[in-house]
């Protein structure tokens, strides 16, 4: 019997060897080692699946936006995007010279500040060049004003010497198509239909080149900005002074083949032209303001023409632009360096503070019976579990001068009442404030890390002939140290960034760095450089991250203990 | 904890310098708050020394002592100061008679290792008082302000009414000023309408993350984890900056939607952290069980693995509430007055008109948050017994 199953057997394995001399094989018959592949590339697809929403999620509501404010802080195009000619025309003009720039600058300036000012550009772009040059705000206010005057030289000598060249209308016959001259006069401006687009005239702009170019950007303001007939618009004083420009520059010559519509006035005007009074754009710019005939100014545009900049992470470093490469700003107008210093001295000092108040408490916590340990628990988890605000308004109520805390060290006389301490609006408060709201976060890492220190190690210490402070400094407390690690990044990495406390109980003095940055997005709408500011305490922050990570790992945080 | 050392009854010499010793600290400060602070020294000293000799060795009958102490100290601080200093007087008197036989039976020894020196109980017991002062720095401020917000006067201290427990020291102004006014009222009900929605989506998103990301095989997981926490670690600031430039170029800031997906966002790691440590103490044996006897994905989750790891969910999301109904950072710059919940009204009347309304508020938050607080205590100590853990 037996050996008719041996034999059985022995012939199935034969067979088997037989059939199977390839690669292992599963059930379904591939090879099992494909199929294992393919279950782990499933079991990770179907991981990443059920992450994918959330990982999604965050990129876009919360990385998405921060990647937005690291963009902001290097963007610049305000300055190309408000003056490109300007821009253009300064490429030229060497900075080092010391002189003003050439002609051409001025007149470049004139056409830019001229569109700008309509759209109600300038004082955006003088707010933000006031950020690098005080004084700019105001001398871009009053040149937008001043403008309207240098174009009207020309606007009144050729409305004076034909009135055919007062009325839009006219304007609009000589330069526009006959198709578009036709689509407009049908167009009504209550119908709720789009007015038709504008269209120059084929021939136009071989002779008049400028006319065109800029009688565009006024056809283009005037119908898609300001939302009025065109038809019926007469044009900026810009256009009076480009087609002086143009009937005495260059092409002035194929004026003359010209037979569109008003061409008997154009032929009048081109005539007159050379004897026009002109306008010295140079001159014009230094009556609005001299700042215009200074260096300073055109530095600093020049300065901030590239559509990126590293103007507000110098800014940020209390450093700024200058002829020579990067600089630091004059003693008086640095704070930033200082801000940072102060964050990160006070943030030590919360942190010190709580590792001093909070390893005894994690020593006692771990070292008492279960069940009293628990209820002491509760004390440290309560103050974690209630309202940030509701400590910090508690802190405010309580450090006041007429507050809970002065009043019992009057009564208790350790201060007189004419001397009551200031314990709020400075760094004092601060420190109190926050190392209480931190508190938490030292000593459940503590604990945690405590609780896992046998106290028979003590005991061996001990009974080996140390003394208590030697066992606990050489014995228990470098196996404390993991916990210490632990908790004072996480109360620095929080108190780094806190707003609201230093807010309320921080006065002037016992501000952070993030306070500077509310302030520029919502006081000076200085965004660019509250951007850097948050970039540059990003930064910290992450490096802080990165070692906690390695130090304790991101799985291992721990929550309510 | 049982006794760890045999107890005796300790010399006269022994225990009234100590008790004297500890009047004297006493007498300092009811002394310097009455005038002198050296003659408080001198009296205290004297009258503990007096008393722990009185109670111990001719009194004898503990009971009767301590009682009688009690009593005795309440009518005297009654006739100094009113009925503040009784109640003043009343504890100091428990507490020296306890302390008075608490060293004459040498009781302070008894839970404490035989062999320390008597320098080491004495920093034992140092010990203790100097975390007894941390942990009241802790809570202070959380009681403080509850009985304060009951103040009748709009002060933020204790009146002299207060103090001698007139009841028109006291009144329910503010906590009327509060369910009268229109901006606090609405600030609650922008709270109540921003605060579930961002719980949903950051719990219902995070616990399928969760879940995925602790599948044996999850590629990247450690950029992924460090993505998804990165919301708690990023300061707020620079968290409302980024939304808020972000959010104004898509049109969301300044609307209920902006406000509930930033604070969702904000929500999500404390989910993620509780969720994976519950799934850690998951036997995934049992989903191949349920799989094993035909269930397919969906049932096999909702009828086996959800109400096991139910618990960690319910303290994600309650952290996830929390996180966005204490927010205000984010709010301030992603929300406009339209969104202006409960921290907001309270962070504006704290900086610009501050009234004790905040108060009121601000203890009826702390009840909420002990209400939260015991729930997650309770599902915490559930899971670790579910896991065969000792609750600690």
């Amino acid at each position: 019997m037996s050996d008719v199953n041996n034999s059985t057997t022995a012939l199935e394995a034969e067979r088997a060897e037989k059939e199977y001399s390839g690669p292992m094989l599963a059930a379904d018959g591939t090879p099992l080692k494909r199929s294992l592949n393919k279950a782990l590339r499933r079991q990770k697809l179907s991981a990443l699946l059920l992450i994918a929403p959330l990982l999604i999620f965050v990129m876009v509501t919360f990385i998405a936006p921060i990647a937005d404010m690291l963009f902001r802080s290097v963007e610049n195009q305000i300055v190309s995007d408000t003056l490109p000619r300007t821009t253009t025309a300064l490429e030229d003009w060497d900075a080092e010279s010391g002189e003003i720039p050439q002609a051409s600058v001025y007149k470049a300036l004139y056409q830019d500040i001229f569109i700008a000012q309509e759209r109600k550009l300038h004082t955006r772009l003088g707010s933000r060049l006031n950020y690098e040059l005080t004084g700019a705000s105001s001398l871009f206010r009053k040149s937008g004003r001043g403008v309207d005057d240098i174009g009207e030289v020309y606007q009144d000598q050729f409305e004076d010497l034909n009135a055919f060249w007062k009325s839009g209308e006219n304007w609009n016959e000589v330069l526009g198509s006959d198709a578009w001259l036709s689509d407009i006069k049908g167009w009504k401006e209550n119908s709720g239909t789009p007015q038709p687009e504008f269209e120059m005239r084929d021939g136009i702009a071989e002779i008049f080149p400028q006319t065109a170019s800029y009688y565009t950007i006024f056809a283009d303001f005037v119908q898609n900005e300001d939302e009025d007939n065109l038809y019926e618009e007469d044009p900026w004083s810009l256009i009076y002074s480009v087609f002086y420009d143009d009937l005495t520059g260059d092409t002035a010559s194929s004026i003359a083949n010209y037979s569109g519509p008003g061409a008997a006035e154009i032929a009048e005007a081109a005539a007159a032209a050379p004897s026009f009074e002109t306008v010295e754009y140079k001159t014009a710019f230094a009556e609005i303001d001299k700042d215009w005939v200074a260096t300073p100014i055109w530095e600093t545009i020049r300065a901030y023409s590239p559509d990126f900049t590293n103007g507000y992470f110098l800014n940020s470093v209390d450093m700024q632009k200058s002829a020579d490469g990067p600089d630091f700003r004059p003693e008086n107008q640095r704070i930033y360096g200082t801000l940072f210093l102060r964050t990160l001295f006070m943030s030590m000092c919360i942190t010190l503070s709580c590792i001093l108040l909070g390893y005894p408490i994690g020593w006692i916590l771990a070292n008492l019976p279960a069940r009293t340990a628990n209820l002491l628990m509760i004390l440290v988890l309560l103050p974690f579990w209630t309202s940030l605000l509701v400590r910090t308004s508690a802190w405010k109520v309580m450090l006041q001068t007429q507050g809970v805390v002065n009043d019992t060290l009057v009564w208790l006389g350790v201060v007189a009442d004419d001397s009551r301490l200031a314990l709020i609006n400075n760094q004092t408060g601060t420190i109190i404030a926050m190392t209480h709201i931190l508190l938490p976060f030292m000593i459940l890492p503590l604990y945690s890390v405590m609780k896992t220190v046998p106290p028979s190690y003590l005991r061996a210490a001990k009974s080996l002939g140390a003394t208590n402070w030697t066992a606990f400094w050489r014995v228990y407390f470098p196996q404390s140290v993991p916990g210490i690690g632990a908790g004072s990044i996480l109360v620095f990495i929080l108190s780094i960034g806190y707003y609201i406390t230093p807010e309320i109980v921080g006065g002037t003095t016992g501000t952070f760095i993030s306070n500077r940055i509310a302030y520029h997005i919502s006081s000076s709408l200085n965004w660019g450089l509250a951007a850097a500011l948050g970039a540059i305490l990003l930064a910290v922050v992450l490096g802080l991250y990165y070692a906690y990570d390695k130090i304790v790992g991101i799985d291992n945080v721990k929550l309510g203990g | 904890m049982v006794a760890l050392t045999p107890i005796s009854r300790k010399p006269v010499s022994f225990y009234v310098p100590v008790a004297a010793a500890a009047g004297a600290v006493a007498g300092l400060f009811v002394g310097t708050a009455n005038g002198s602070g050296f003659l408080g020294i001198i009296i205290g000293a004297i009258t503990m020394a007096a008393l722990a000799f009185l109670l111990t060795q001719i009194i004898k009958n503990e009971k009767i002592g301590r009682w009688g102490t009690v009593i005795a100290f309440a009518i005297i601080g009654f006739f100094m100061a009113g009925i503040p200093a009784m109640l003043i007087g009343a504890a100091f008197g428990w507490f020296f008679g306890w302390f008075s036989f608490w060293l004459y039976e040498g009781r302070y020894r008894s839970k404490i290792e035989p062999y320390l020196t008597p320098a080491q109980v004495l920093w034992h017991f140092t010990f203790r008082v100097i975390c007894g002062s941390i942990f009241i720095f802790l809570i202070t401020p959380i009681l403080v302000i509850m009985p304060l917000s009951f103040n009748a006067e709009n002060f933020f201290t204790f009146t002299p009414e207060m103090l001698s427990f007139d009841p028109d020291g006291y009144s329910l102004k503010h906590y009327r000023d509060f369910f009268t006014s229109s901006d606090w009222q609405g600030a609650v009900w922008n709270s109540i309408k921003i605060a579930p929605a961002a719980t949903f989506l950051s719990v219902s998103f995070g616990t399928l993350a969760a879940i995925g990301l602790s599948q044996p095989h999850v590629p990247f997981r450690r950029a992924i984890m460090a993505i998804l926490i990165s919301p708690m670690i990023v300061p707020l600031i620079i968290s409302a900056a980024g939304m808020y430039f972000f959010y104004s170029r898509v049109g969301l800031q300044g609307t209920y939607v902006g406000v509930v997906l930033a604070h969702a966002a904000l929500g999500i790691p404390f989910v993620i952290i509780t969720v994976t440590a519950t799934l850690v103490g998951f036997d995934r044996s049992l989903t191949r069980a349920a799989a094993n006897m035909g269930a397919n994905p969906v049932t096999t989750f909702f009828r086996v693995q959800m109400p096991l790891i139910l618990p960690g969910v319910i303290s994600g999301g309650l952290f996830a509430f929390i996180t966005s109904f204490d927010e205000v950072v984010v709010v301030l710059f992603v929300g406009s007055a339209g969104q202006k919940t409960l921290p907001w009204q309270m962070f504006i009347g704290l900086r610009e008109q501050i009234s004790p309304t905040i108060l009121a508020v601000a203890t009826m938050l702390v009840g909420i948050s002990i209400c939260l607080l015991t729930v997650v205590e309770l599902l915490r100590r559930r899971s670790e017994r579910l896991r065969g853990m000792s609750p600690g």
